[in-house]
């Protein structure tokens, strides 16, 4: 009996394989590794994930030409799937930094935490290559489950538990949605591989039966990718999740469902694109408009950067939205999908900054994190204070940073594609989230408030801190490499 | 009316029956006991399909395993009677609109689409699976269809749902055992 698949198809996975054999090693560690010493399960989670990241390449050049499809067409490995497997192991790998002390002065276990976190990397990587609706379904679940759990994390703060109930029951929900949208999509078309699907949708009439499939998906996803009117949870679970927990979510998740989004979407229902756009487009305006105008009343800094989350995640639904945006011949989707690859590394780098320096932040309870801690930083600590501010304009779209050169990007895809009115509904969404943003300024150097809250001194997160901080300016000044990489990065 | 039909509408009365109860129902074990009957509804819905192997999994795990879970939770959790309290009600009203609404929609499409492909072959069949050729091999009967395509087809997203069941177990043990004391 021969083998279904060639061996070498492992090599296609070798990341995602040595990965999660760390993270059950790092579990079976912490079985027997003493409380004070768990600061080392960090670190050997830190080094799993350079590994993993150190397999990228290697499992690139051994799988030949790229995209390399592999296990009967369940997966792919491209650039795109890479350059977004880069991303999640960034993100895991700045959240262990942010949780060192959080986690290991907690009265909770630390080893369990981290291999949940690896293992739903493990989740987030397989989601970016994923090809096949089953596969990229399974391994969403895989990462949600271990966010499930995460979110609740700290069991004996009530917010925390409410955060995981909240953040289940409606996950669940909205999978289930999903689930149902991919059934339809199955009974109309036979097939749930992305090419088969795409391929069906060519051959096949317009049928309605499919594009109540094809909404029910999109419903889905944009609760994944916490966009209005699915965005309810976000808020709730971000302000009760442990702090770097939080900053994880507003990241990690959302890269993976919006790599997922551009796969189910260009490659599955790309001939379909005149039926989804207006629901994008719709969502997209309503998402820009509720994160935006929520945040302006919020005083917990945690729901704050929530709501600019939910903003930006309509910002980014522009981009998919620029899916026919002019670019290289036989690259339709080029221009809309690169800018969305640069947009979310430069999200990354500014939201987890602005997370760090919550992280930071010694407040007086659990989750009680308010726009008045921020009272006075720059006379203690000048460096976090100017850091913050720069965080704080790149979210808002200010040059010279990331933030400005993602949203610039975002918004002339948009434009070339022929959606002027969401570009125009962006700039003046934008304009108003200076205002809030400008809040956390204010109490930073114009309030006194000299000595109320303790700061923690903290290398690990100050490091990373420093990082997103540099690249956030970097990337400002000089976007050309990773607008290269980004490029170089989707085509074939 | 045709048999096959007539069993159809039977087994449909069932589920829907059994679901709508597991909502109304105020004592958790009854509840548990109309979900019971939904999941065998469903069962005898997948026979009908000729997914008899499904239908088998269907009864053994759904209305075997989940069910002795649930009635060992609500009995160790030992939940009150329910007091007449209502808690949720002002959302009851538009729940249901909305509820009604979708099942307007995707049931109206659901029947046009139906109606429009009687006498074709559907696109996805369940039934074909009995018959599948593999390689040189004529595959025969549901059960070793399915290992195979389970098995080979499906392999890696097997893989990644027995890391999924992981995870659910180590959450489960996180989330339910007692916590260490705090040192600082």
């Amino acid at each position: 009996m021969a083998l279904p698949f060639p061996l070498s198809d492992l090599l296609v996975i070798l990341p995602e394989l040595i990965l999660s054999e760390l993270a059950l090693g790092i579990l079976l560690w912490a079985a027997v590794v003493k409380r004070e010493r768990e600061r080392a399960l960090a670190w050997a989670s830190l080094a799993s994930l350079a590994i993993a990241a150190a397999l990228l390449p290697v499992a690139a050049s051994f799988a030949g030409e790229l995209p390399r499809s592999a296990f009967g067409g369940m997966i792919a490995l491209d650039g795109f799937s890479l350059f977004f497997k880069a991303l999640t192991l960034l993100a895991a790998a700045v959240t262990i930094l942010f949780s060192l002390r959080f986690v290991g002065t907690s009265p909770y276990p630390g080893g369990e935490y981290y291999a949940l976190l690896l293992l739903t990397t493990v989740g987030m990587m397989f989601m970016a290559s994923g090809t096949h609706l089953v596969s990229i379904y399974v391994a969403l679940e895989l990462m949600a489950l271990s966010q499930y759990v995460l979110a609740g994390y700290f069991k004996q703060e009530t917010k925390s538990v409410e955060a995981a109930a909240k953040y289940f029951v409606l996950g669940a929900f909205s999978s289930g949605v999903l689930l149902y949208g991919l059934s339809l999509v199955y009974g109309a078309t036979g097939t749930l591989s992305l090419g088969g699907v795409s391929a069906a949708l060519e051959a096949a009439p317009r049928s309605t039966l499919l594009m109540v499939g094809v909404v029910l998906v999109a419903c889905g996803m944009l609760f994944k990718v916490a966009s209005a009117p699915f965005h309810v949870w976000a808020p709730d679970v971000y302000e009760g999740a442990p702090t770097p927990v939080s900053a994880f979510f507003a990241v990690g998740p959302k890269l993976a469902a919006y790599a997922i989004f551009a796969r189910i979407f260009f490659d599955g229902f790309g001939p379909r694109s005149d039926d989804w756009a207006p629901v994008l487009a719709a969502s997209a305006a309503l998402t820009m408009v509720v994160g935006n105008v929520g945040a302006l009343m919020q005083t917990n800094v945690k729901r704050l950067l929530g709501y600019s989350s939910i903003g930006h995640a309509g910002y980014a639904l522009l981009g998919l939205l620029a899916y026919r945006a002019g670019g290289a011949a036989g690259q339709p989707e080029a221009f809309g999908l690169w800018a969305i690859l640069f947009y979310l590394t430069a999200y990354l780098l500014m939201t987890f900054g602005a997370f760090g320096l919550v992280v930071l932040l010694e407040a007086k309870g659990y989750a009680t994190e308010s726009v008045d801690d921020f009272n006075g930083l720059w006379k203690r600590n000048p460096l976090a204070a100017g850091a913050m501010v720069v965080f704080l304009l790149s979210l808002a779209g200010i040059p010279p940073t990331a933030g400005f050169v993602g949203k610039y990007l975002l918004f002339s895809a948009a434009l070339k594609a022929g959606w002027p009115a969401l570009v125009v509904l962006g700039v003046l969404m934008s304009a108003v989230s200076l205002f809030y943003y400008f809040r956390i300024v204010r109490a930073m150097y114009l309030v006194d408030g000299e000595g109320e809250v303790r700061w923690r001194e903290e290398p690990a997160v100050a490091v990373a801190v420093g990082l997103c901080f540099a690249g956030t300016l970097a990337f400002g000044v000089l976007p050309q490499p990773l607008i290269a990489l980004a490029k170089s990065c989707l085509l074939p | 009316m045709e048999p096959g039909l007539f069993f159809f509408w039977l087994f449909s009365a069932v589920v829907v029956v059994g679901a709508v109860g597991v909502v109304v129902m105020r004592q958790p074990i009854h509840s548990a006991l109309f979900l019971l009957l939904s999941f065998l509804g469903v069962a005898c819905l997948y026979v009908q399909a000729r997914a008899e192997l499904v239908a088998a999994v269907q009864v053994l795990v759904y209305a075997g395993g989940v069910m002795v879970l649930f009635l060992y939770t609500i009995m160790l959790v030992n939940v009150k009677r329910q007091r007449t309290e209502r808690y949720l009600h002002r959302q009851a009203v538009p729940a249901l609109g909305f509820g009604f609404l979708f099942l307007l929609v995707v049931g109206g499409v659901v029947v046009n689409e139906a109606r429009a492909l009687a006498g074709k072959a559907p696109a996805a069949d369940p039934a074909a699976l009995a018959t599948t050729v593999i390689g040189s091999e004529t595959v025969l009967g549901n059960t070793q269809a399915v290992g195979w395509v389970l098995y080979r087809d499906y392999l890696l997203p097997f893989e990644i749902a027995s890391l999924f069941l992981l995870v659910a177990m180590i959450g489960a043990v996180v989330l339910g055992k007692r916590t260490m004391e705090r040192f600082d």
